[in-house]
Formats: structure tokens, C-alpha cells, sequence
């Protein structure tokens, strides 16, 4: 074990670690140390409560131990290798196969894990003055939980356990063995070839970033495009890129079975009748996420889950027990770091301040962190058309924005969406190398309710690829002036 | 040697032989036994349903034209129809469809399933009104067998098990997987599909799966001008190929006022401003030189250029702006806009045809042609032709000249009645 993995140990889970003895009464319960609950717990400090926080595994959930931070990093090194590639156009050398270093990839990747988890150690909550207690969180009544054999009675308890990845039913597929975001992140070498089972998110970042390394990547996708929740233009855009990092694309493919032999792994697959064998070396199934809410005794506390796992809540994330709320992945159907802190935030607000926020009012944008990044805020066509708004959408393609030529990254668009005959701003799709940013420039935006004639008048650096944003409420004011 | 087809030729002159040309194709690609129509010119090439419809649509136009006698085109129709009413419906993997419906690829030959296709809703769509614009237009007393035989082939469709329980229509089945799984999202090619369902008098599709299948449909302004965007060039012209939308709307087009004539003719302006700007610096695009549609490509295989991001692509369905773009043109595609952009389509097509006079062997354009894919100092080009892009042709040339074709289907009970019922009112529907 390196010393950053110590490091990352000692944060995320002591192994010295002593529960703390129990007060009479807690203000607050959390169960789950992830965005959603350290949000919640950071919060309730500040609001001068009484909080317990008891986590299972290690501190910084899902997004800090297994997803958003592990994957970003290696985004990060896929990109590295990608612009060593096509450093000739930028007049580089170049390199054309650069043989990546595996193990110095993960090395990083576990470094930044750890410095991350410093935030959100087990150390700098003791000092923030959070009990935190490691060990299977289970509620004994309505208003009490066993911690790891403490009994924690609490006056309101917060519902944050996350989720975990979908395992699959596919046969043969256990037995040849696979990778999920849980183990993924623990590979210790470059597979020479990589399925991808699931065209979601982690799927297509993984699969694109592990091509640019110079693994051979498949993605098998069920559905007919990659990143379902998108629309149209943004995953088709993404089907090509992946595509253009030599990652083979198989939509519309249902997987049949799986097997392994001889050291490497069989995925039997089907597509518009036609049946084929691909042999691989590892198997990555990211099809989704499943709400963690087993071996919580809800019962006791007089909840219970959906037959999917999720915990029902009201729009106030309020459970069946009205001293007990939920947030979060275990909750809410957006599964995001983001969403998840929010939630938790709102859920005390509305715990201990009288507050009543609705988690249907967070507005929360979202990315996906491939070349080019496809982020989303807000609603998408068909979200407006269920709620019987009319839309005009204002498109400014990345190939139009000077900065994105200087960058020699101008696939994609920024594209805004109007409540017809309005320039209120009511959800955008942004494709462009730095959508992830880009995106929070409309999530100000929407959140200050600031309309299209204002936007247009407001001075951007340039050159920017922000800019598109400005440029989308110019187009606007232009069609104002008349038709074309 | 043959003379260059340009040079001072008058628009009508041009327009003549360049329509006549393309209507040819179905002459000389076809198998007079069972009146299939070749997909492609190229040797071995399978029937394409589709192609049949565009070709069946054509014979009035040849009739109009003097081109052919009217009774050896209703023989050739009539012939065309018996064939498919009489061809083996049913679940065996070699029939040549199912359900009143046919499979994408027929075998020229014995007119049975080819290539292990899949049963194609939208082909089968394009063959139907083939179908009924013939029996629209051949309508004597002694035509009367054909009318019958389009009428049972018409009604013996069952759209409603096209919806597989679902809202909107699949789009194919094949015996051996069932429904296929590929996604509609937003606007395509298909609203004359969706009016031949919801016209039926036996198997109808609902009224309301209109509203469904355009439920993903974006108002957008792009380039600076408004439109319901769809990448691809033909996507704009297959349905409007057959009906006249000048004026009508439906429920999507009420709203943002506007009609799908229009917003074909936006998709031109589209093209032109794409080609103009030209971000990625392809050989030969102008604001007259433009056609970005589906149709063959230089190649399969991923030949990467520099920049980076450059590839060439086969056979496929390329777009603007967003892409796919490979530099790949259709030389047909500016002339076939012509009902809607005379002007844009008839300049464009000279300045192709100076440019690149190769691209129209025979008077007839090929498939593809693509400036920055260069042998021996010579773009690539398409072999041989396709029919579907031939038939395109004779159809809205006719249209652009004498609203032929749009006149038979506005003079259609049943065409009407699937406008009507998908929502379209005003103009010429009253």
C-alpha cells in the first residue's frame, strides 16, 4: 500500500478508529457519510445542532470513493494521451500510440482521491464536533438507530446510504467475472481490450477515456443512443466522438450471455438479428444505480421502500416518519453529487428551520465528462411539452465561437431554451470541450431569473467559449428585430 | 464523347433532361417480369422497396411527359402490383413481408426477403404511396384492376400491430428478433408514414399517435434562422415528395407558425449558410454548392486526416450543421429542393455541374461525390446511380413544374383523410 493509499485510509476510514460514547439525545441522526450527508451534517453544525453521522463503508460516498473523483482523474490522463495524439495539429510531435503508464495513471488518480478526502475526513468532522460512528446504521424504533451496537436516539434523522451499481442478470455473466464503479477504480493494469456494458455517463467516460490510453474499447448499449436522458443532437455528437477516439460502438445490442475461458471473457451479443462473440479482457457493466436502502430495519421506523429501493418521500424529502427525511441517491431519481448535497441541505432546512423547500425546485445542472462534455440544466423538450409549455430553442454551434476555434475544440453547441413568446430561460443543453463549466453560467443565470435581453447585454471575456452563451441571447434579440 | 451538360442551356432544357434521364433508371433497372426496381445500378444490387414507390410515382410523370404511352404504363403498374399482391406474406424468414408490409431488400429475381432485412415500416410507407398515387392518376374505366389491387394492398397493412402496444410506430420488425428497438427522436422523414396509417379503413394507427410521434419536435434557431431542424437533407423531401404542405399545418406547426414547406425551405437556407461558413474547410462548399444527405461515401473504413477530427464515411445519413460531415456532397440534393428554393436549387446545380461535371454520367447524378477525397488529383465519386435519389428527382422536378404529383395526392379521400386526421388543417384542406 502506497502512502497516499494510507493517507486516503486514514481519512476515509481510520482503522484505529473508536466510536464515540453516545449522548442521551441527538438533535440529528445521519445515516450515510456521502454529499448528501456530510452536506446535511455540515449544515446542521452550523445551525448550532446535535448530529450523529454513522457510515457503513468510507466517508465521501459513492461520488468520492467510486465515482465522480476517481473517474474525473482518469478523464483527465485519457485526455493527457489524446492530445499527445493530436498534438501535430497544434504543430507537436506527436505520438501515435503513446503507451500509457497504468500504473502511474491510478497512482494519481489515488493520490487525488486522497487529498479530496481530506475535506470530508473522519479527523476534520470530529473537529467540526460531528460523533461519527463507522458501522451498519438500523433503526431500532421510530426515533432511535443502532450504530455499530451505540444506540443513537435522535429527535430527526436524515436517510442519506447513496446508491450502488445495478448488478445484471445476464447469464454466464457472474461466473466470467466483471467490473463495476466499485472495482473499477482498484484496476491495477490497462486491459488490452475493455467491454463497457451501458451507454450512461460513467459507461461512455470510461469507455472513451480508456481508448485514448490505448485499450481497445467496445460499448454495448441496450438503447438506441448513448446518454439516454439527452436529446438527440448531443448524443449522436457523442457517438461520433467516441467513435473518432476508436471506441467501437454497438447500440441497440442486447447482451445474451457472458463466459470465460482460458483467461479472457466472452460477451455473447445480439443486434437486429444478428448474433456475435466478443472476446475481451475485462468487463465493465455500468447500467445505472440502485438505492441502498436494505438492512435498515425501516420497518422499525415505519418507512418502507419502493420495490426499486427507494425511499419515498414527499416534496419536502420527508419519509412515512415524519421526523425522518431522506436525501440524495437513496431518494431522488437525479443520482448526482450535486442533487445529493442539495437535497441533504434542504432536508434540514425543512427539519429544523420551519423551512418548506421542495427538492423538486433544486435546479441542478449535470454533465458528462467526455470530448466533448454534454452538460444539462433545467428542462428538456419533452419535459416542457408534458407540462403544455411551448418552446424556442436558441442554438449557437461551438463552430462559431471564435474561441473554440483557437482551442481546436469546436464540436457541439450551446442550445437555450425559451418558454415561447418569452425569453425566460427554462433549460439548456451545452456540448463543447468545457460544457461543465459553461453549464453554471445558466445555472446562475436561471437562478436569478435573468431573461434573454439581459443576458444579451452582458460583456463576456473574449475570446470565450462562454461566449456562445452570449451569443444564443444576441441570436434571440436578432429574431426579435424580425424574421429572416 | 458526350457534350458537358451545362453551359447555356435554358432552366426548362435542363430541367428536361435531367428529369428524363432520372426517370430512365426505372426503365433500365428493372425487371420487367415482376416490375422490382433495382436499390442501385451497381451488378447483384436487391430490389429496394422504396425505390418501387418512387418508381410507381413516376409513370404518370412519364405519361404527362411523353415519355412512355399511357397503357404501357398502367400495364407496367398494374404488373408492378399484381406481383405484390400475389408474393408470400407471412412469418417464414423468405417471404416478402408480413402483415401487409415488405421487407427493406427484395431478391430482383424471386422477389423474396434479401439480405436478412428487416420488414420496414417507412419503405413500405414510401411503396404504398407509390402504390396510390398510381391508382390515383390511372383512373379509366379499363384501369380498373389496378385501382383494386392498390386498394387491397393498401388495406391488407395492419398499422395498428406496427405500434407493438406502444404510442408510436416501430420501426421494423423481423421474424427472427421481432420489433426492432432503433429510436425516432424528433423530426424525420416520416410524416407520410404516420398519414398512410391513420388514413386506413382497416388497421388504423390512432389520430393521436401524430401527436405522439411529434412530441419530441424542437422549434430552433440555428444559423439565425428558425426551423424544426433534421440533419439530413432528404429527411426534408421524402414525405414532401408526395404531399403538398404549402399552407396546411398541423398542431406542432400552428404553434410556431409556420408550415413544412417552409421549414424545407429553411433547411435549404440551412445548408447554404453551413456550406458558406464551411468550418471544416471541405473542398468545394459554397453558399452554391451544397446537398449534405444520405448517400454513399468515400469509404467504410476511417481514413483520419488532419485536422483531427476528420473521417470518411460509407454509406450513411450525413447532416448540418451538426454533422456527420465528411465533405461528402449529394449532387442530387440541390435539384430536388427545387419546388422550394427554384432559385438556390437550379444556380447550385449549374455551378456543381461546371464544377464537377462528373458527377452526372448520362445526364443522371450519382450518388456522392466529395472534392476532399482526392485520387490522382480527382474527387471521389460514387459508382454507378441509386434509385431512390433518381425517383426523388423526376418527382419534385414534376412538382416544381406542373404540382403533378402534389395535385393527384390533394385530389386523394385518403390522403386527405390522413392529413386531417394527423391534425393538418387550413389551405388547400380547407
Amino acid at each position: 500500500m502506497t502512502r497516499s493509499d494510507l493517507l486516503y485510509l486514514q481519512r476515509v476510514r481510520p482503522p484505529d478508529w473508536v466510536n464515540p460514547v453516545p449522548r442521551a439525545q441527538y438533535d440529528l441522526v445521519i445515516i450515510g457519510a456521502g454529499p448528501a450527508g456530510h452536506g446535511a451534517a455540515t449544515l446542521a453544525l452550523a445551525l448550532g445542532l446535535k448530529v450523529a453521522l454513522v457510515e457503513r463503508a468510507n466517508l465521501g460516498g459513492n461520488s468520492l470513493n467510486a465515482g465522480s473523483i476517481p473517474s474525473k482523474a482518469l478523464v483527465r490522463s485519457g485526455r493527457a494521451f489524446e492530445q499527445m495524439v493530436n498534438s501535430p495539429a497544434f504543430g507537436g510531435p506527436g505520438l501515435s500510440e503513446p503507451a500509457a503508464d497504468f500504473r502511474a495513471v491510478m497512482q494519481r488518480m489515488h493520490a487525488i482521491r486522497s487529498r479530496i478526502a481530506e475535506s470530508v475526513s473522519a479527523e476534520r468532522l470530529k473537529g467540526l464536533g460531528v460523533d461519527l460512528y463507522f458501522g451498519d446504521g438500523r433503526f431500532t424504533d421510530r426515533h432511535a438507530i443502532d450504530a455499530g451496537g451505540c444506540t443513537l436516539r435522535f429527535n430527526k434523522a436524515l436517510l442519506a446510504t447513496g446508491a450502488r451499481p445495478r448488478t445484471s442478470a445476464i447469464p454466464g455473466l457472474a461466473a466470467a467475472g466483471y467490473l463495476t464503479s466499485s472495482s473499477f477504480f482498484e484496476l491495477d493494469r490497462l486491459p488490452p481490450r475493455l467491454a463497457v456494458i451501458g451507454g450512461g455517463p460513467l459507461g461512455c467516460e470510461m469507455a472513451q477515456t480508456f481508448a485514448h490510453m490505448g485499450c481497445k474499447v467496445t460499448i454495448l448499449q441496450n438503447d438506441p443512443k448513448f446518454l439516454p436522458r439527452e436529446e438527440r443532437d448531443a448524443a449522436e455528437l457523442l457517438s461520433l466522438s467516441l467513435a473518432r477516439s476508436g471506441v467501437d460502438t454497438r447500440l441497440n445490442t442486447t447482451i445474451i450471455g457472458a463466459s470465460a475461458r482460458d483467461g479472457e471473457k466472452f460477451i455473447e451479443a445480439e443486434n437486429n438479428g444478428v448474433r456475435y462473440t466478443l472476446a475481451v479482457d475485462e468487463i465493465l457493466l455500468s447500467i445505472g444505480r440502485v438505492a441502498n436502502s436494505q438492512d435498515l430495519h425501516l420497518e422499525a421506523a415505519g418507512i418502507a421502500a419502493a420495490s426499486d429501493g427507494h425511499i419515498p418521500i414527499d416534496d419536502f424529502l420527508r419519509t412515512a416518519n415524519p421526523d425522518v427525511y431522506a436525501a440524495g441517491d437513496v431518494c431522488m431519481p437525479a443520482k448526482f453529487a450535486n442533487v445529493a448535497q442539495a437535497s441533504g441541505e434542504i432536508a434540514i432546512r425543512n427539519a429544523f428551520t420551519g423551512a418548506q423547500l421542495r427538492h423538486t425546485a433544486i435546479v441542478a445542472p449535470r454533465c458528462t465528462y467526455c470530448d466533448p462534455e454534454i452538460a444539462h440544466i433545467g428542462m428538456q423538450i419533452w419535459d416542457a411539452k408534458r407540462s403544455s409549455i411551448p418552446v424556442h430553442t436558441y442554438t449557437i454551434l461551438m463552430q462559431d465561437v471564435d474561441r473554440s476555434i483557437t482551442d481546436g475544440r469546436d464540436d457541439g453547441f450551446v442550445k437555450i431554451h425559451l418558454r415561447a413568446g418569452t425569453d425566460e430561460i427554462i433549460g439548456a443543453t451545452i456540448v463543447a470541450s468545457r460544457a461543465s463549466e459553461m453549464i453554471n453560467e445558466l445555472a446562475v443565470i436561471m437562478h436569478v431569473r435573468l431573461g434573454m435581453r439581459e443576458l444579451a447585454g452582458i460583456v463576456h471575456t473574449y475570446p470565450a467559449q462562454s461566449d456562445a452563451i452570449r451569443l444564443a441571447a444576441r441570436a434571440y434579440m436578432n429574431s426579435c428585430r424580425g424574421p429572416r | 464523347m458526350q457534350l458537358p451538360i451545362i453551359t447555356d442551356s435554358s432552366d426548362q432544357a435542363l430541367l428536361d433532361r435531367l428529369q428524363r434521364a432520372a426517370f430512365d433508371y426505372f426503365t433500365a433497372y428493372s425487371n420487367a417480369d415482376n416490375g422490382l426496381v433495382a436499390d442501385t445500378s451497381r451488378s447483384n444490387s436487391p430490389c429496394s422497396i422504396a425505390v418501387v414507390g418512387f418508381g410507381l410515382s413516376c409513370y404518370p410523370i412519364a405519361v404527362e411527359r411523353g415519355w412512355i404511352r399511357r397503357e404501357l404504363a398502367a400495364e407496367r403498374v398494374l404488373h408492378t402490383l399484381k406481383f405484390f399482391a400475389e408474393s408470400e406474406q407471412s412469418v417464414q424468414p423468405e417471404a416478402s413481408g408480413y402483415r401487409g408490409f415488405y421487407y427493406h431488400f427484395l431478391s430482383m429475381r424471386s422477389g423474396r426477403r434479401a439480405w436478412q432485412c428487416e420488414v420496414s415500416l417507412i419503405d413500405t410507407a414510401l411503396l404504398l404511396a407509390g402504390v396510390l398515387t398510381a391508382a390515383q392518376y390511372f383512373d379509366a374505366r379499363g384501369e380498373a384492376r389496378l385501382r383494386a389491387l392498390a386498394q387491397d394492398l393498401y388495406e391488407r397493412v395492419d398499422w395498428t400491430w406496427a405500434l407493438n402496444h406502444g404510442d408510436t410506430l416501430a420501426q421494423g420488425w423481423t421474424p427472427e428478433t421481432g420489433f426492432l428497438r432503433y429510436g425516432w427522436e424528433g423530426y424525420n422523414e416520416a410524416t407520410l408514414l404516420y398519414v398512410l396509417g391513420i388514413a386506413s379503413p382497416t388497421h388504423p394507427l390512432p389520430p393521436e399517435s401524430f401527436g405522439h410521434w411529434t412530441f419530441t419536435y424542437q422549434w430552433e434557431n440555428l444559423l439565425g434562422i428558425d426551423t424544426l431542424y433534421s440533419g439530413p437533407l432528404f429527411t426534408h423531401l421524402f414525405s414532401h415528395a408526395w404531399l403538398d404542405f404549402r399552407g396546411i399545418r398541423d398542431a406542432f406547426m400552428r404553434q410556431v407558425g409556420s408550415d413544412y414547406f417552409e421549414n424545407t425551405r429553411s433547411a435549404v437556407a440551412i445548408q447554404r449558410e453551413y456550406a458558406a461558413r464551411n468550418p471544416r474547410a471541405f473542398a468545394g462548399y459554397s453558399r452554391d454548392l451544397w446537398g449534405i444527405t444520405a448517400g454513399d461515401g468515400p469509404s467504410n473504413s476511417q481514413k483520419a486526416l488532419t485536422p483531427r477530427d476528420r473521417r470518411y464515411f460509407g454509406y450513411m445519413a450525413r447532416g448540418a450543421p451538426y454533422g456527420p460531415d465528411d465533405g461528402t456532397l449529394a449532387p442530387w440534393a440541390m435539384l430536388a429542393t427545387v419546388p422550394f428554393a427554384p432559385e438556390a436549387a437550379l444556380y447550385g446545380t449549374r455551378h456543381l455541374l461546371t464544377q464537377y461535371p462528373a458527377v452526372c454520367p448520362h445526364d443522371r447524378f450519382v450518388s456522392g461525390v466529395n472534392p476532399s477525397y482526392q485520387s490522382n488529383g480527382v474527387a471521389w465519386l460514387s459508382e454507378g446511380w441509386y434509385g431512390l435519389d433518381q425517383g426523388l428527382l423526376v418527382m419534385m422536378i414534376e412538382n416544381y413544374r406542373s404540382d403533378l404529383v402534389w395535385n393527384l395526392t390533394r385530389d386523394s379521400a385518403l390522403f386527405q383523410t390522413g392529413l386531417r386526421r394527423a391534425g393538418f388543417a387550413g389551405g388547400w384542406l380547407g
